[in-house]
C-alpha cells in the first residue's frame, strides 16, 4: 500500500512538474513570437511617423499616431481613474474603517464591476455618447476607459492600504489629526509603492484595452490636438492592419504588437522595482 | 507638535472638502453599475418592443435586414467557447498552483510571479495576434488533417485555446493566493498523522481551499465569458451554433464588437447590439454576485 | 502566529552559510534516567542560513514519563519538537545535521519511511487545528490513512477515543457536524484524541494549553497525566508551574542548548546554572 502512495504521489509531482512547465513554455512562445515577427516589421519610420498617403496599401509612414493616441487615452483615463478611485480607496480603509458592513458591500461592488467586460463598458460608452452629444473622440474614449479601470485601481490600491497597520491610525489620532489629514499624510506614506504599482496597474490595463475604445474613440491618421478629436490607438491599430490582405501591411500589425508588449513589459518591471508584489489584486 | 498645531487649522476646510469628494466619488460608484445597466436598457429598448425577450434567446435566426434578430447561436457561441476553455485551463491552473505553493523550490515561484505578471498584461489583442499566427494555422494544417477533418483553423477550438491561455494568470494567481493561506499548522496535523505529502494535499489542503477554488475557477469563467477582442480573432465568427470544436462559433462579445460598422445603417441594429451588451452585462454580474454570496455564505459558517 | 513559525520565519531570512561542523563521535551517554529510552538525541544541530537553532543537543527521552523542554520563546524547544517527526522537512531552509534514534533507528536516515515514523508520534499544536471535515471524519482521517476501512472498526475507534478524551458525551449527538464549530477546549480535545487513533508511542505536546482556557488547560493536563501510563510525553512549555505539574523529567534550553536536565526536584529546587536561577526568579 505505502507503494502504491509513493507511485500516485510520483505520478502526479511529474504532471504538476509538465503542467507547469507547459505555461512557462507557452509564455515564452507567445513572447518569442511577438518579438521575432515584431522585430523584423520594426523600423525607425514605424514610431516616428504618422501614417502618409497609400499607407494602408503598404507605402511609408508609421503609428505614431496610434502610439501618441494610446499614451494620451491611457495617461488621461488613468488620472481621471485616480480622481475617482484615491477618495473611495482611502475612505474605505480610514473613513468608514468602523463601518465593516459598508465597506464590504463596496467591496462587494467593485468585484463585479471587476468582472464587467471592457466590451460591456465599450457599448454603453456609445449610449453615453449619444446622450452628451459627443462623437467619437479622445474624451469619450477617455471617459468609457476611466470607467473600465477605477475598480481595477481602487481594488488595487485597496489591497495595500489594508496591510497599513491599524495601530498606526491610533497613533495619528492620539496626536489629535483628523480624518483628512490621516488618510493623506500616514496612509499615503505608508503606501506610496503600493500606489505607484496601482497606477501601473491601471495605466497598462487602459492602454492594452480595445473593446472599450472600439466604439468610443473614434480612429484618425493624425495625433489628436483637442480631446474632442478622434484619436488612433494601438490596440486598434494591431486589430485594423491584421486584417488587411497586404503583407507590408499585416506587418505592420506585428510591429505594432511588438510596441504594446513592450510598453506593457516596462510597465510590469518598473511596478515590480517600486513594490513588492500584490498578492490578490494584482492582476 | 506646533507643525502639527498648525497643520490642524486649515485642516477643518479641507475635511470638509475632502469629505464632500469623497462622498461624490462613493456615490458615483455606488450609481455606476445602475446607470450602466439603465443605459443599456434605454438603448435596447426599440428592439424590446418589437420581439420578446423569450423568442429573442430561442431563435437562432439572425437576419438584421429583415429584422430577425435571434441570439441563440451567439449564445450558443459564448458558452461552448467558454466551456472549452474552461475545461482546457482549469485542470491546468490548479495542478500548476498546487506545485508552485507546495512542491516547487522558491526561485521557480518567484520567476513564476513574472510570467504570471506579464501573461495578465499581455493586452487582448496581442494574444489574437498569436493565436492567428500561431494556433490558426497548426490547428489548419496539422491537428485537423491529422484527425481526417478540415476546417479553417478559425473556429472554436481555436478560441477556446487562446482563451484558455488568457484565463490561466487571473486563475493561476487566485488559486496560489488560496493554497498559500492554508495554514501550516493544518498541514502538520495531517503529516503527524501519518498521511504522505500528497495524501495531505489530496485530503486536506483542497478541502480546506474548496471555496476559493470555486471562485477562482468561476473568476476565470466570467473572464472567459466577457473576453472579447482575442477571441473575435480566432473564432470564425459565422452565426450558427457550432456543432464540433473545429466549426466557426460567434460569441455574443464578437457580435457587438464586429458590427458596429454596420449597427447604425441598418435600423434596430444598434438596439440589437446593445440587447447583446445588456445580455452579457447582466449574465456576468449575476454569475459573479453569486459567487460572491456563496463565498460569503460559506465563510461566515 | 504560532511561536514555532516566528522562529522559523526570522531564521528563513537568514541566508547563505554552512551548517556548522559535528563530531562524529557519540560521547558516553552516561545518562541520568534508569528507564531505557524510547528517544535518543544524539549530536543534533540545526540551522538556519547563519543561525544556528539547535547546538549539539544530546538527549535521552525516558519511555513512559513525561518530559517537559522548558525554556524561554526561541530557545528552539518547538524547533526540536517538531524535528523529532520530521516536520522539519516542511521548511528546505533548515540545515539538520545529527541523530535521533528512535528504537534504535535513525528519524533522519534518507531511506526512512517517514509516514511510520510519523505514526509513532502525535502531534499536539499550540492551538488547535481541526481538519476541515466532520468531528467523525477527523479522527477516521488517521485511520484511513492507515488502511482502515472497515466501517465498524472505525466507528468503535472513533467512539473510543472520544472517550479517552472525555468527549464523546459532549459531541456525539453532532458527529458530524463540522469539527471547527466546537469551542477551542473541544477542538484541542479532539486534536489529541485524532492523534490517539493512529496508535502512537509518544505524544509530542507544543504548548498545548497555550490557547486555552485555565479549565480546558487544566482538562488536557489531567489526560496528559492518565496518559502517560500508555504513552510516552513530550511537552513543550514556559510556563514553570505547567513544568511542576506534569513533569517526570524536565530539559532546560537556553539559545539552542540543553543548559540543565533533571528530576523536577533537581530543577527547581536545586538550580546548578545561573541562567535556570535567573530564569526561575522571573517567575513565569
Amino acid at each position: 500500500m505505502q507503494k502504491r502512495k509513493l507511485l500516485e504521489e510520483q505520478f502526479f509531482l511529474w504532471l504538476m512538474r509538465i503542467v507547469t512547465l507547459s505555461i512557462i513554455l507557452v509564455f515564452l512562445f507567445i513572447m518569442g513570437v511577438i518579438i521575432k515577427k515584431g522585430y523584423h516589421a520594426m523600423s525607425w519610420e514605424m514610431i516616428s511617423q504618422e501614417p502618409q498617403g497609400g499607407f494602408y496599401f503598404g507605402k511609408g509612414g508609421g503609428i505614431l499616431n496610434a502610439i501618441v493616441g494610446s499614451l494620451y487615452l491611457a495617461a488621461g483615463s488613468t488620472f481621471c481613474a485616480l480622481l475617482l478611485g484615491l477618495p473611495v480607496a482611502l475612505g474605505m480603509n480610514v473613513h468608514w474603517v468602523t463601518k465593516t458592513k459598508f465597506v464590504g458591500a463596496i467591496r462587494f461592488l467593485l468585484n463585479a464591476l471587476w468582472g464587467v467586460p471592457s466590451i460591456v463598458f465599450g457599448a454603453f460608452g456609445f449610449a453615453l455618447m449619444a446622450y452628451l452629444q459627443i462623437r467619437a473622440s479622445l474624451l469619450a474614449g477617455i471617459i468609457t476607459v476611466t470607467l473600465f479601470i477605477v475598480p481595477i485601481f481602487i481594488r488595487a490600491f485597496d489591497e495595500v492600504l489594508r496591510t497599513v497597520p491599524q495601530g498606526l491610525m491610533e497613533a495619528a489620532y492620539s496626536l489629535g489629526a483628523n480624518r483628512t489629514q490621516i488618510a493623506f499624510i500616514v496612509f499615503f506614506r505608508q503606501a506610496l509603492p503600493g500606489f505607484i504599482t496601482a497606477i501601473l496597474l491601471a495605466f497598462g490595463r487602459g492602454i492594452g484595452d480595445a473593446a472599450s475604445v472600439l466604439f468610443t474613440a473614434g480612429y484618425t491618421d493624425h495625433i489628436p490636438q483637442t480631446v474632442q478629436d478622434p484619436t488612433a490607438t494601438l490596440p486598434l491599430a494591431i486589430f485594423f492592419q491584421l486584417s488587411s490582405p497586404i503583407p507590408e501591411v499585416k506587418a505592420r500589425a506585428y510591429a505594432a504588437a511588438l510596441i504594446l508588449t513592450a510598453i506593457i513589459l516596462i510597465i510590469s518591471l518598473v511596478s515590480r522595482l517600486s513594490t513588492r508584489r500584490f498578492k490578490k489584486n494584482i492582476l | 507638535m506646533a507643525a502639527l498645531q498648525r497643520l490642524i487649522l486649515p485642516a477643518k476646510l479641507t475635511d470638509r472638502l475632502s469629505t464632500g469628494w469623497l462622498n461624490f466619488a462613493v456615490l458615483f460608484l455606488i450609481l455606476l453599475p445602475l446607470v450602466i445597466g439603465a443605459g443599456l436598457v434605454i438603448k435596447s429598448l426599440p428592439l424590446l418592443e418589437q420581439a420578446s425577450i423569450g423568442t429573442m434567446l430561442h431563435s437562432a435566426e439572425f437576419s438584421p435586414q429583415q429584422g430577425h434578430f435571434g441570439f441563440y447561436a451567439f449564445i450558443m457561441g459564448s458558452v461552448w467557447v467558454t466551456l472549452l476553455s474552461f475545461v482546457l485551463s482549469a485542470p491546468v491552473c490548479l495542478l500548476a498552483a498546487i506545485y508552485l505553493t507546495e512542491y516547487s523550490p522558491q526561485w521557480l515561484t518567484q520567476s513564476m510571479y513574472f510570467v504570471i505578471d506579464v501573461l495578465a498584461g499581455i493586452p487582448s489583442v496581442v494574444y489574437g495576434v498569436w493565436g492567428v499566427l500561431v494556433i490558426v494555422p497548426l490547428l489548419a494544417d496539422y491537428v485537423a488533417p491529422a484527425l481526417g477533418l478540415t476546417t479553417t483553423g478559425y473556429c472554436l477550438l481555436s478560441g477556446g485555446i487562446v482563451l484558455a491561455i488568457m484565463a490561466v494568470p487571473y486563475m493561476l494567481n487566485m488559486l496560489m493566493e488560496v493554497f498559500r493561506s492554508v495554514p501550516i499548522e493544518l498541514k502538520e496535523a495531517s503529516l503527524s498523522l501519518g498521511a504522505t505529502y500528497w495524501e495531505t494535499i489530496k485530503w486536506v489542503v483542497l478541502k480546506k481551499g474548496l471555496t476559493g477554488i470555486i471562485a477562482a475557477l468561476s473568476l476565470g469563467i466570467s473572464k472567459a465569458l466577457g473576453e472579447t477582442i482575442a477571441v473575435l480573432m480566432v473564432v470564425g465568427n459565422v452565426a450558427k451554433v457550432p456543432k464540433s470544436v473545429f466549426d466557426a462559433a460567434y460569441p455574443l462579445p464578437a457580435l457587438i464588437a464586429n458590427n458596429y460598422g454596420d449597427m447604425m445603417s441598418v435600423p434596430l441594429y444598434d438596439s440589437a447590439l446593445m440587447f447583446a451588451a445588456l445580455l452579457l452585462f447582466v449574465i456576468i454580474l449575476v454569475f459573479n454576485s453569486i459567487t460572491s454570496f456563496f463565498l460569503y455564505r460559506i465563510k461566515e459558517q | 502566529m504560532s511561536n514555532s513559525s516566528t522562529i522559523i520565519d526570522q531564521v528563513q531570512q537568514v541566508n547563505g552559510g554552512e551548517a556548522g561542523a559535528t563530531s562524529g563521535a557519540f560521547p558516553n551517554t552516561s545518562v541520568q534516567t534508569s528507564d531505557s529510552p524510547i528517544l535518543q538525541i544524539r549530536d543534533f544541530n540545526v540551522q538556519a542560513g547563519d543561525t544556528r537553532i539547535l547546538k549539539d543537543i544530546h538527549l535521552d527521552i525516558p519511555k513512559g514519563k513525561i518530559t517537559v523542554l522548558l525554556g524561554p520563546s526561541g530557545c528552539g524547544k518547538t524547533t526540536l519538537l517538531k524535528c523529532l517527526n520530521r516536520l522539519s522537512d516542511l521548511h528546505p531552509s533548515l540545515k539538520v545535521k545529527g541523530q535521533i534514534l528512535i528504537d534504535g533507528e535513525d528519524i533522519f536516515h534518507p531511506t526512512q519511511d517517514l509516514t511510520t515514523i510519523r505514526q509513532k508520534m502525535g502531534l499536539l499544536s499550540q492551538r488547535p487545528f481541526p481538519l476541515p471535515m466532520s468531528i467523525y471524519k477527523n479522527i477516521a482521517y488517521g485511520l484511513k490513512i492507515k488502511g482502515i476501512r472497515d466501517k465498524k472498526v472505525v466507528k468503535e475507534k472513533v467512539e473510543k477515543h472520544l472517550r479517552d478524551v472525555g468527549l464523546w458525551e459532549e459531541v456525539k449527538d453532532r458527529l458530524h457536524g463540522p469539527a471547527a464549530r466546537l469551542s477551542i477546549g473541544q477542538q484541542q480535545r479532539l486534536c489529541l484524541a485524532r492523534g490517539l487513533a493512529v496508535g502512537p508511542e509518544i505524544i509530542l505536546a507544543d504548548e498545548p494549553t497555550s490557547a486555552l482556557d485555565p479549565i480546558s488547560s487544566r482538562k488536557i493536563e489531567e489526560e496528559f497525566l492518565r496518559l502517560k501510563e500508555d504513552y510516552t510525553l513530550i511537552v513543550v512549555t514556559h510556563i514553570l508551574r505547567q513544568a511542576k505539574r506534569l513533569a517526570d523529567h524536565i530539559v532546560f534550553m537556553y539559545f539552542g542548548e540543553i543548559i540543565e536536565q533533571g528530576t523536577p526536584d533537581e530543577i527547581f529546587n536545586h538550580p546548578k546554572s545561573d541562567i535556570l536561577k535567573q530564569y526561575l526568579q522571573s517567575g513565569h
